[in-house]
């Protein structure tokens, strides 16, 4: 759970900084200062009050999971805490036989959402850019999955991929003895029919990233290529791709993160049985229960952390970079 | 930001002071948060707080009206703070730890004893003094701690066993199986007549582990069980092999995708006579909801696979009822522990619920259903009575390593001995943890 908040962090540190504001900057004479003495003490209550939850809720909680990735604790008073060194790391890399399919499938689930329903939400976009007859209605349509929560999604799809009564295999005819697929529990499909509801969501995302994106090409642009003679391609290819860079970069980011920390869906669906696993699951499974492996799970925390640092450090040091030179 | 200070316009002095309003009650509200644990009117005497994990409609009305009986006679309310069962079960830890209810519904087994252990319960022997007499010695072993104090009263229980569908074991002339090789050619006549032999879901990943216990002190014996639950036994012993390779024997016979359905979906093919039989606790009755359909519905135990053992162990988990380590009313708890521990509180309860049966050999029996008492007969028939495997075992690895390991083993029987290697070395750093 510490790795959901931490990589809030990263978001969180790219807005200004909210310090006390300046007040020794002088205004012009004849009038007061504009901030009084209690003014000053309300503003610095306010930035103190964020300033001291933000510290708790995420540094604190974050520098504590990797303390406890050090050690074995059952959950059940501070003193069961008993310092194991690197224990929980060595036994998760060789003894899980869960770990390695989680991380492969965190990979996949990237890959599958960069390949397939990015370029897909950037094409819904152009075409809804283009102003055509209902466009608001398609918009709406494509975003509404984005809308509604991902348990919900996942409940609505696990009825579409229920073995026994669900839509597809009533349809195919695929759940009768023999001729029997298995939706949610095959392992070699579940990950895949996953990656489809995850795919339908996602899309809608990256479309309206790119629309936003798209308001943003000077028309002018469009207007000089049309102009040069160049044909819809060209004109995409060669002139409104490359402004679409920033938009690019998010939209990376967005779903580097998507695939971070992708949970919902899959727990919903078959709570990262055989074939679904992932890494956000394990650490679920492992800290939240009857008596649970708080250290343990705090390894695979550590490790998600990690993988989440190497993505999103080079995104904000380029970041700083341009706001700097800005 | 940066410049603020200068092109701050007037009114926004306003908004300044609103906000440092707003702080103030968000200052205000942290003290407010941390004091609502304990502003509980547990101290109030004539009130016991219960926390319980009965969600569902027909036990959330049949343990109420238990502490209506409870309040009519002692004159203290119960009050009962319920929460979904599963979330019960998750938060149990951090909710000992807090600032629980004086007494709470739990389970039997090692579930309880970890608890006990941990110091977040209360031992009760004194109400076990009251209730001793009206409980079988199996029930009475079930409810002590490790250190042989009493730490629960059990309420309720239900056998696991095979369930079938009598008007098609007549339809097609079977007879019930007690020995592992009728089972066998059992499943084998019942495929040739297109039936699903044996009914199967295991998406929720626990059934598989009720499939794994019977199978396991079928061929290996009580004792053995016991051991290798409590992690005294090595998994890479030839005697787990074996009880896979007798699983392996009649996978074939399972319902087909059984990993994307869960135990509800697969009672329903034993409801339409799709399905021969299905292994599975009683609570397979609470699926047959036609009256006809119901009084259809019988089961027998799990065939004699090895003959030292014969049938003599029955899986039956209980539920009950613990005290949180310190209870506010500690009379009021003592008192109600005691009626719970009455069979006039299991007769109340199974009124409402007849998919179980009392824990008690001193509950009456007679407005019972013929299920009930058969499954009454099978506990108090048995030489042992085993729990569950999440609740004989540390639950921290029946659902980290055994829930995924039962189902990598459904996927790929092959593989069983790098599983069980990889198990046995799982089970040994979660065992050494403590």
């Amino acid at each position: 759970m510490t790795t959901d908040t931490n990589m809030k962090s990263p978001e969180a540190a790219a807005v200004p900084p909210s310090g006390p504001a300046p007040v020794k900057k002088r205004v012009p004479r004849g009038r007061k200062r504009l901030l009084t003495r209690r003014d000053r003490i309300t503003l610095g209550f306010m930035a103190g009050v964020p300033t001291v939850l933000h510290v708790a809720l995420v540094w604190v909680t974050a520098l504590a999971s990797i303390a406890l990735a050090f050690t074995s604790w059952d959950g059940i008073g501070f003193d069961s805490i008993k310092w194991v060194g690197l224990d929980n790391f060595k036994q998760l890399f060789s003894d899980n036989p869960q770990f390695w399919p989680a991380v492969e499938h965190n990979v996949i689930w990237f890959v599958v959402l960069i390949l397939i329903p990015t370029p897909f939400g950037l094409f819904l976009a152009v075409q809804l850019d283009k102003q055509i007859r209902f466009s608001r209605v398609y918009q709406t349509a494509f975003f509404l999955p984005v809308v509604v929560s991902l348990a919900v999604t996942g409940f609505v799809w696990q009825l579409v991929y229920n073995p026994d009564t669900g839509l597809i295999n009533s349809l195919i005819g695929a759940n009768k003895p023999g001729h029997y697929i298995d939706w949610i529990g095959d392992p070699h499909l579940n990950l895949w029919a996953v990656l489809i509801a995850a795919s339908w969501r996602h899309t809608g995302y990256m479309m309206i990233l790119y629309l936003a994106g798209l308001k943003g090409v000077d028309p002018s642009l469009r207007e000089a290529s049309s102009l040069d003679g160049a044909n819809e391609w060209q004109t995409f290819k060669n002139v409104i791709f490359p402004t679409l860079r920033p938009t690019n970069t998010v939209v990376l980011v967005v779903t580097i993160i998507e695939a971070l920390r992708a949970f919902d869906l899959v727990f919903v669906f078959n709570k990262g049985a055989q074939g679904t696993e992932l890494l956000s699951i394990l650490i679920t499974n492992n800290i939240i229960g009857e008596s649970s492996r708080i250290g343990y799970g705090s390894a695979i925390a550590v490790v998600l952390l990690v993988i989440s640092l190497v993505v999103i450090i080079p995104y904000l040091i380029s970041t700083f970079r341009k706001e700097r030179s800005a | 930001m940066r410049d603020l200070s200068s092109s701050l316009p007037s009114p926004s002095r306003r908004g300044l002071l609103k906000g440092m309003g707003g702080a103030a009650l968000l200052g205000a509200g942290i003290p407010l948060l941390s004091a609502c644990g304990s502003s509980d009117s547990g101290s109030d005497s004539k009130t016991v707080t219960l926390g319980s994990n009965q969600s569902d409609a027909v036990p959330k009305k049949a343990y109420g009206e238990i502490y209506t009986a409870f309040t009519k006679q002692s004159k203290l309310t119960v009050k009962v703070n319920t929460k979904d069962h599963n979330t019960f079960q998750e938060q149990i830890n951090s909710y000992l730890q807090g600032t629980p209810d004086d007494v709470f519904n739990w389970f039997a087994g090692y579930r309880m004893q970890f608890f006990a252990a941990k110091g977040l319960a209360s031992p009760i022997d004194d109400v076990w003094e009251k209730i001793g007499d009206n409980f079988p010695d199996a029930m009475k072993k079930l409810s002590k701690g490790a250190d042989g104090k009493y730490y629960f009263v059990p309420l309720v229980t239900y056998p696991w066993a095979i369930f079938y569908r009598k008007s098609v074991f007549a339809q097609h002339g079977y007879e019930v199986p007690t020995t592992w090789d009728a089972f066998i050619a059992l499943c084998k006549q019942m495929k040739k007549d297109g039936l699903v032999p044996i009914a199967f879901g295991d998406k929720d990943a626990w059934p598989a582990m009720g499939t794994f216990d019977q199978l396991n002190f079928r061929t290996n014996g009580y004792d053995f069980h016991v051991d290798l639950m409590a992690g005294k036994a090595s998994w890479t012993d030839a005697k787990v092999k074996t009880v896979f390779d007798h699983w392996a024997e009649i996978l074939p016979y399972h319902q087909d995708g059984f990993m994307g359905r869960t135990w509800q979906d697969a009672a329903q093919t034993l409801v339409a006579k799709k399905a021969g039989m299905y292994v599975l606790g009683t609570f397979v009755a609470q699926q047959f909801t036609n009256k006809a359909d119901l009084d259809d519905l019988d089961f027998f135990a799990f065939p004699e696979i090895n003959s030292a053992y014969g049938q003599d162990t029955v899986e039956a988990p209980a539920d009950g009822f613990m005290v949180s380590k310190s209870p506010k009313n500690k009379a009021g708890v003592t008192k109600l522990m005691e009626y719970l521990g009455t069979p006039e509180a299991e007769q109340i309860y199974l009124k409402s619920d007849t998919s179980v049966v009392a824990a008690s050999n001193k509950a009456d029996t007679s407005s019972y259903t013929p299920l009930q008492k058969k499954a009454y007969e099978m506990i108090t028939g048995a030489k042992s009575l085993t729990q569950f495997m999440d609740r004989d075992s540390r639950p921290d690895f029946t659902s980290t390593v055994m829930q995924p390991s039962l189902q990598k083993f459904l996927q790929n029987p092959k593989g069983i001995d790098s599983l069980l290697s990889s198990i046995e070395r799982q089970k040994k750093t979660i065992f050494a943890s403590g």
